[in-house]
């Protein structure tokens, strides 16, 4: 290990669950408002993974209210309580930024099968 | 103390006490050595002179090897003078460390030589707006424009900011707040951008604007 990733090893998470782009997730995030603390949950696909070490990061999609939403998550933000995988997804590329041209029927992922 | 001489490492990221995401700038600072101290009497001025950096010792030519010989100390890459107000506290091959200088909270300047840019035209090396994409311009769209008037003065006035060579020049960046010392492994970690490629020499000092 070099002294940049020494440095960095101080601030990774180790509770973070294994998952790839394609997977359903649901992060719980800590917001504070108005001095209380309170648990936010953000649901949606991971479209994009990126980054190694302390700046690694995740992109997650979901579509509300018709709207699309993309939230990037910084991968060892302490702001995030929890994150839970929720459904494995077989998908053939890294990135999945075509979900954004699609919409019903098309923008579904299949359901990776062991 | 108040100098210290590193080596850039690179960049990250760290995490604050309030969870915000830091970048920081990793510096492997010290550590350094006294090799000469300067008085007024000898000198007419008061400074020590410090090494830092290893270097094998057949790497070194026979006035310098002497040079450090007579401080004992290893030979070294870089050596730097910095002026001091008392010479006296200071003896030949003294070892420096990081946690003489900094401490997690305190600001530091940085001094080193920025990545050299080469042959620069005037849009990047001194942030000119360039021509218009369109309206009938032909072949000039990064071209600085006019560089004068006409007979009168009949020439261009000299500092006219022309394209030439950009950076590999002796930068300081001021005031960067100090993230993080490792004594242990030498590590400094400052928050912002420090002159330079990862793997140059950097002069980290006390900040100039913090004293006082």
């Amino acid at each position: 290990m070099n002294d940049l990733q020494i440095v960095e090893s101080a601030h990774l998470r180790d509770d973070i669950p294994d998952f790839r782009t394609g997977d359903t997730v649901r992060v719980d995030v800590r917001v504070v408002e108005a001095g209380r603390e309170r648990i936010q949950a953000f649901e949606g696909v991971v479209i994009a993974r990126n980054g190694s070490g302390s700046r690694a990061s995740f992109t997650v999609r979901k579509v509300s209210f018709g709207v699309g939403v993309e939230r990037v998550f910084p991968l060892h933000a302490p702001i995030i309580a929890k994150i839970e995988v929720l459904r494995r997804g077989d998908v053939r590329r890294s990135k999945l930024y075509y979900l954004r041209d699609r919409v019903g029927k098309s923008a579904r992922i299949k359901e990776l099968r062991d | 103390m108040n100098t210290i001489i590193g080596r850039k490492l690179g960049m990250t990221q760290v995490f604050d006490d309030e969870a915000r995401a830091v970048p920081v700038t990793v510096i492997k600072a010290g550590p350094c050595f006294v090799v000469q101290v300067k008085t007024l009497k000898a000198d007419g001025y008061n400074a020590i002179q410090l090494a830092f950096g290893e270097v094998k010792a057949s790497k070194v030519n026979k006035p310098a090897a002497g040079h450090f010989a007579k401080a004992g100390v290893a030979p070294a890459e870089t050596l730097v003078e910095v002026r001091v107000d008392d010479p006296a506290e200071y003896q030949l091959g003294q070892e420096l460390k990081i946690g003489d200088v900094f401490q997690a909270g305190s600001r530091a300047d940085v001094s080193g030589v920025s990545k050299g840019k080469g042959f620069a035209g005037v849009i990047k090396r001194h942030n000119f707006s360039g021509q218009g994409a369109s309206h009938g311009n032909h072949k000039k769209h990064r071209a600085p424009g006019s560089i004068g008037a006409c007979a009168t003065p009949a020439r261009v006035f000299k500092g006219m900011r022309m394209a030439g060579r950009m950076g590999g020049e002796q930068v300081t960046t001021l005031n960067l707040h100090v993230v993080g010392v490792d004594t242990e492994r030498d590590l400094l970690l400052l928050e912002g951008s420090v002159p330079g490629p990862k793997g140059s020499v950097v002069l980290v000092r006390e900040a100039v604007k913090a004293r006082a």
